[in-house]
């Protein structure tokens, strides 16, 4: 890479400061006031408030309520990961094979990317509602109740559903242009070696995919922790009940719901902390495994 | 020269505005959360106050459910840009009165702006229940509803039944009959609000220490008592008899099925009146709500539900007293009555009440009179209302542990001692936030 060399030690400066504007407006601010919340108990109005130290921690952490969701969070983290991510690199290596009407297949993969989070939450609802949803109509001839917002379980399928339905065009896009990038003559040689389709997707295309699937699984890792609340709130139709709930729809609860503000900023710091350990956790563990070519 | 043109055209556009301005009308604002058909007859209500005179002009901000409203009039206060009119609901009242200085009483701006205001024009059932501990009314009960028992007239007389006055009647008469007639009996709307809240002023039972909240913050909720677990433990019992459906914690699920003629009865709101009329294709009619004879003999009347309109502070004299104009115009008998027509929300003044039956309302549609009739029933000691902070959450607790009794993972017992504990925890935090 060329080094670009600068006549005033300020000018890169000025070139950062619009990002680095945004990012101190839009993220370090809020997210220092939520560290200071999260130590007060504070009147939603904002005419007083308690300082409280670690209370609001303690009853956090303490909270049945919390543990429930947690665990919750963490099951609906995995499945959405993983089927998201399989479906895709499934649908994404057969698309790969495609010759004949290839790009009309792969825009129609494509094509659920563009709806946001809430469309695709009412969308599972026209499907999975209890009175008008086409599958709980299907699933009723199989004798399974479906019942959407009153039964647990149910409502969580549909969670996971949806959320799936929703991420998989994207891990596809990236799946796909990552099994473009690898040489033809590799599979070719390959081809020589060994006529198993499968076992050849798993020695030589699966390793090299590696770098796309990692940086995808922590991608869909983040979307199923954060961007799923759109979706979660529209199943639920904003009544949270004995609804399964994550971590993020709980902060939402409790702060904008409740008006609890410290209780809400002491769950979002700890969620700042869950994004920390994260991160490192990326960095640190797993990318010196993965090579890139 | 093109400059001259520009600079004139703005003077001249700009005389224009301090001129409109020196003559216009005092614009005020009004969020609410009336959705449908009802935010159609808000809009009307507005568009006529507008018309009736022109010195003031109000405009109607819908902003989501309840809960949306009350957090985006919550930011909007601390950011500065209130509304002057901001609509809150039963539930979200005690966080908005216990915050001193965020809204203005009604009954001191009514009396500052010459509005003569006296608590006795309101009905018995309204007038305190948006009041301090003083009994002063701080939220004027706009939108006041109560619990009603909705029926479908054909399926009941298919079945040879009437309404149910007692849950005793409904458990061994009304229900199995209309079972037996094809239906699922009944199926409610709010469990916290209709059986819990209301099941509480509608047997005079004790709802929260401190007079049900009203004197302190420092209040413990008594909602673990006997009758209730037992109102529960039964209502699983129907359940898993087919007598009662539940389809969820969502209003709209429920009253959905009886819309469709699903489900024969339904408890749901008296201000469900107005779009009930536009949507069930069934004859219905509305009766009290049911009672345990077991707990009590003589049944009192039910809180208020619904919501209120608080005057929000830090605005002008001047937008002030547009506020007041458009409250004593809301608060007079013919809007009163107009709202209560096209909604089946209760006339909350007597003067209201007086020319509804005058005109013939009530032989027209008996069903509307529910009620009203319900809430001027006799008074008992509990039930002037309830106080208690942060209850959206205690509402949620509620909704939680409630469907895990339905669903059987949960008995009564175990849900209202987990309820009762959850509660206390968020009254005292929320007896914190204020100290």
């Amino acid at each position: 890479m060329k080094r670009a060399n600068f006549s005033n030690p300020w000018m890169p400066l000025l070139f950062l400061l619009p990002q680095l504007s945004i990012i101190a407006i839009f993220f370090y601010y809020p997210a220092v006031q939520a560290m200071q919340s999260s130590f007060y108990l504070e009147d939603p109005f904002g005419f007083g408030s308690t300082f409280v130290g670690l209370r609001n921690y303690v009853e956090t952490l303490l909270s049945d309520q919390y543990r429930k969701a947690a665990i919750f969070t963490v099951v609906f983290t995995f499945l959405v990961s993983f089927f998201s991510l399989s479906i895709s690199l499934l649908l994404a290596y057969k698309a790969d094979k495609v010759l004949r009407g290839g790009s009309t297949y792969k825009t129609l993969l494509m094509w659920v990317y563009a709806v946001a989070p809430p469309v695709a939450g009412l969308l599972g609802v026209m499907y999975f509602d209890q009175s008008f949803g086409l599958f709980t109509y299907f699933v009723a001839d199989f004798g399974w109740d479906f019942k959407l917002g009153v039964d647990y379980y149910d409502t969580a399928t549909a969670m996971v559903v949806v959320a799936v339905w929703k991420q998989v065009p994207v891990n596809f896009i990236f799946f796909l242009s990552g099994l473009q990038s690898i040489p033809k003559s590799i599979n070719e040689a390959a081809l020589i070696d060994n006529n198993s389709g499968f076992s050849r997707f798993w020695t030589i295309t699966f390793p090299l995919l590696a770098p796309t699937a990692f940086f995808l699984l922590i991608i869909n890792i983040t979307y199923a922790l954060f961007d799923t609340f759109g979706i979660i709130d529209m199943l639920v139709k904003a009544v949270p009940a004995n609804n399964p709930m994550t971590l993020v729809y709980k902060v939402y609860l409790d702060g904008f719901r409740g008006n609890d503000l410290g209780g809400s900023s002491a769950q979002s710091v700890l969620l700042m902390i869950l994004v920390l350990i994260l991160t490192v956790f990326q960095f640190r563990l797993i990318e010196r495994r993965i090579h890139y070519t | 020269m093109k400059f001259k043109n520009i600079a004139a055209a703005a003077a001249i556009a700009w005389g224009s505005v301090a001129s409109a301005a020196a003559y216009a009308e005092t614009e005020i604002t009004w969020w609410h959360a009336m959705g449908g058909q009802l935010g159609e007859t808000v809009n009307q209500i507005a568009a006529d106050f507008n018309a009736s005179q022109n010195d003031y002009k109000i405009t109607p901000v819908y902003k989501g459910g309840y809960e949306e409203t009350l957090t985006a009039g919550i930011a909007s206060f601390r950011a500065g840009e209130q509304p002057n009119i901001l609509q809150v609901f039963d539930a979200g009242a005690a966080t908005v009165i216990a915050a001193k200085g965020a809204v203005l009483p009604v009954q001191d701006l009514l009396n500052e702006n010459g509005g003569n205001f006296d608590i006795n024009d309101y009905i018995a059932g309204v007038r305190y229940f948006y009041a301090d501990a003083n009994g002063k009314m701080i939220g004027m009960p706009f939108n006041s509803s109560t619990p009603v028992l909705y029926y479908n007239e054909e399926a009941l007389k298919k079945a040879g039944v009437t309404a149910p006055k007692t849950w005793e009647e409904f458990e061994t008469k009304t229900g199995p009959a209309l079972k037996a007639a094809g239906y699922v009996p009944l199926s409610q709307s709010h469990l916290p609000w209709i059986f819990t809240e209301n099941f509480f002023s509608r047997h005079d039972l004790q709802f929260a220490s401190d007079n049900n909240g009203y004197d302190s913050t420092n209040v413990e909720i008594k909602v673990n008592h006997p009758a209730i677990k037992d109102h529960f433990t039964a209502l699983k019992k129907w359940k898993d008899e087919g007598i009662f459906g539940f389809y969820g914690a969502s209003w709209g699920d429920n009253q959905k099925p009886f819309a469709e003629g699903k489900v024969a009865m339904w408890l749901g709101s008296s201000g469900s009146f107005g779009g009930l009329l536009q949507t069930a294709e069934f004859p219905f009619s509305s009766a009290m709500l049911p009672y345990w004879e077991k707990v009590t003999k003589s049944p009192k009347q039910t809180f208020i539900g619904g919501a209120a309109l608080f005057a929000m502070s830090g605005k002008s004299d001047a937008e002030n007293k547009a506020t007041a104009e458009f409250f004593k115009y809301l608060t007079s008998a013919t809007a009163q009555y107009d709202w209560h027509k096209a909604t089946g929300y209760v006339p909350i003044t007597e003067a209201a009440y007086e020319l509804a039956k005058k005109d013939g309302h009530y032989d027209r549609f008996p069903a509307a009179e529910t009620g009203i009739k319900q809430l001027s029933l006799p008074a008992g000691e509990w039930t002037k209302g309830y106080r208690m902070g942060f209850y959206v959450q205690i509402r949620d607790v509620m909704n939680r542990e409630y469907g895990r009794i339905l669903s059987g993972e949960a008995d009564a017992e175990e849900a209202f001692k987990n309820i009762e504990e959850e509660a206390n925890k968020l009254l005292s935090r929320f007896a914190d936030t204020t100290s």
